[in-house]
């Protein structure tokens, strides 16, 4: 035992030392630069060479499938069915437009055989629509070193096979613990952050501060997940009283808005970690927090909302779509009730590049846990977020039809056969209902 | 209903069908519900989306299997020329015949299925159809208006066989037919 001594002392000196080395580098290369906002551009040249790395495995692949004569890439990319090019909505303008050209006092015309033109239409779709086309063919165009993305692995060489397994012991042996330990220190920042600042005098110095605490949090956060972002027009950022509506493709929409600018979050008030964390950022700023009981009721709801968006020097509110998918009335209510408040509303697409991490989340398949868990243990997330102009409801529309104007808004820039998750759906009674939802 | 070689759809579509009924069941589990049709964004704008996906799922099931699925699109075949020559009287009729077409398109308007639009049902197409820029007194108008010119025996309201004779100068073959490429 005696012999060991130096010996161990050694390795625990040893690992001393990594640590600290590695706490500092996390501390300069990721979180000061979190703090103050700006970048060194490592994630971006992280992406460049995993693209590099990605081309060449495909490149092999390919070869590799044509040597063995296997077939690599699904059939059908091209569509199912023949179909005309224009769009259902350029469709039904024309249609509107040519019957009420028949009628002398410019009523709508409508006959019995007008039916068929969207009976086929919907058929179609079914047949064959752009986003579960995409969806499927994007399986092996490039594979992106993650089993997980490839149903067809097959052992093609013993290269590719060496390199998936590094990109493995990366991702989970120091990219993961990197990222927890990031996402814990950003966490617990915020919550100490915000509670601190609660207990600042109100006045523009707590404003400043919750401010910066909020932003420098996600930004860890953000850095937690290897997110790397692009803003497009950030000219049109949601601005005080306004309504910030984005479409929700997975749970991490929130931190990467919340990222780029400073909201009032609302949501229903959370058992647990997600509790803690409510009640602390309530105390830096006023966040907009329902009890369950509370969230029933529509009236309460929207009084809340009209009341926070008419009082100017409150943040821009950013609707944080709650509940599991049991309690999808709440999202219908939230949705439904950030329209008819009369607030401007501030559209925001987002868009995520399935290549370097899938962040779409299959509620049914996979728990909040194991998804974050898939996450972290993906190379990037990568995606790009629109600011698109600002629309305020006509006075001719209702709610209803304002929603939908959003919705063609959002879905037209985010390319609506690129979109994972569809903002909302129309169901019989024209109601804007969440769709997955956690 | 035999769905096969010989039945309703030919086999190469058969095959394609297949590919997208398993890519629409995402949790692959080897039937659809009516989530996963409406997850189509497509579908959910379409103004009788609902109604389409009704049609999936007859007699209040809550599943539908390949050939259900096959047998409602096999309603929307072209109408090719050796069909309707070869007509084997003994045979029930295809489900792509001008008959089963209009049949299909019936039953999106006629919801409680008695056999009849009643001037409710065509009231409620009619607002899913143009109702956003319309008053409800425009729409009943065109409703009472609609139901007046197909209804022949005067009860108020559209049977089958007045829906057929509406719409017998209709190319219902073109308008409610999908090509599926080779």
């Amino acid at each position: 035992m005696f012999l060991l001594l130096p010996f161990d002392s050694l390795i625990v000196n040893l690992l001393g030392i990594s640590l600290t080395v590695l706490f500092t580098l996390l501390l300069v290369f990721i979180i000061v630069p979190a703090i103050f906002g700006v970048s060194f551009g490592i994630r971006k040249l992280y992406m460049k060479t995993l693209l590099k790395i990605f081309a060449w495995a495909t490149l092999r692949m390919e070869r590799g499938a044509k040597e063995k004569n296997h077939q690599l890439y699904k059939p059908y990319t091209n569509g199912i069915i023949a179909k005309d090019p224009t769009s259902l909505e350029e469709e039904i303008k024309e249609i509107r437009r040519s019957g009420s050209s028949k009628a002398l006092d410019n009523t709508p015309e409508f006959e019995l055989s007008d039916i068929f033109y969207f009976c086929r239409k919907g058929m179609e779709t079914i047949m064959d629509d752009e986003v579960t086309k995409r969806f499927s063919a994007e399986e092996l165009e490039s594979w992106n070193l993650l089993s997980r993305t490839n149903y067809n692995f097959q052992y093609i060489s013993l290269r590719l096979t060496v390199l998936w397994g590094l990109g493995v012991l990366i991702r989970y042996c120091f990219l993961l613990p990197l990222r927890i330990a990031l996402a814990f220190t950003g966490i617990s920042l915020l919550v100490v952050g915000t509670t601190v600042v609660g207990y600042l005098p109100n006045g523009r110095f707590k404003e400043f501060m919750s401010k910066h605490v909020h932003l420098m949090c996600y930004r860890i956060c953000v850095r937690a997940l290897t997110a790397i972002i692009t803003y497009h027009d950030r000219e049109n950022r949601p601005r005080n009283g306004g309504i910030c509506v984005a479409n929700h493709t997975s749970p991490i929409d929130v931190i990467i808005l919340a990222s780029d600018g400073y909201y009032a979050m609302v949501g229903q008030v959370h058992g647990g970690l997600m509790g803690v964390i409510q009640r602390a950022m309530v105390k830096a700023c006023p966040h907009v927090w329902f009890e369950r009981s509370e969230v029933k009721d529509r009236h309460l709801v929207a009084k809340r909302l009209t009341e926070h968006v008419q009082d100017k020097s409150k943040l821009p509110i950013l609707i944080f779509p709650e509940g599991t998918c049991i309690n999808n009335t709440s999202v219908m209510m939230f949705k439904k009730g950030s329209f008819e408040i009369g607030a401007t509303v501030y559209p925001v697409a987002i868009k995520y590049d399935p290549q370097f991490g899938d962040a779409f989340w299959n509620s049914s398949k996979y728990g909040m846990v194991t998804y974050l868990l898939r996450m972290m243990t993906s190379w990037a997330i990568v995606c790009s977020v629109w600011y698109l102009p600002p629309m305020t409801r006509e006075a001719d529309e209702d709610a209803v039809q304002f929603a939908n104007r959003v919705k063609s808004a959002i879905a037209r820039q985010g390319g609506l056969v690129d979109l994972l998750c569809l903002p909302g759906h129309l169901d019989s009674a024209h109601l804007w209902v969440g769709m997955t939802c956690y | 209903m035999a769905v096969g070689r010989d039945g309703f759809v030919s086999q190469a579509s058969l095959l394609r069908l297949h590919h997208r009924f398993r890519a629409l069941d995402r949790n692959k589990k080897g039937y659809l519900s009516r989530m996963d049709l409406q997850q189509i964004g497509a579908l959910a704008v379409n103004p009788l989306g609902d109604r389409i996906i009704e049609s999936f799922f007859p007699d209040g099931s809550q599943r539908v299997d390949f050939p259900g699925f096959v047998r409602v699109l096999a309603h929307f075949r072209p109408v090719e020329d050796e069909d309707t020559e070869t007509q084997d009287p003994k045979k029930p009729e295809p489900l792509n015949s001008r008959r089963n077409k209009l049949h299909y398109a019936f039953q999106l308007y006629d919801l409680d299925r008695d056999g009849k639009i009643s001037r409710h049902e065509m009231l409620q197409v009619l607002r899913l159809m143009v109702g956003v820029q319309v008053t409800e007194e425009q729409l009943e108008n065109i409703a009472d208006r609609t139901v007046q010119e197909a209804d022949e025996d005067g009860d108020g309201a559209v049977s089958f066989v007045e829906f057929t004779k509406s719409l017998e100068k209709m190319d219902v073959e073109q308008k409610m037919s999908i090509r599926i490429l080779k």
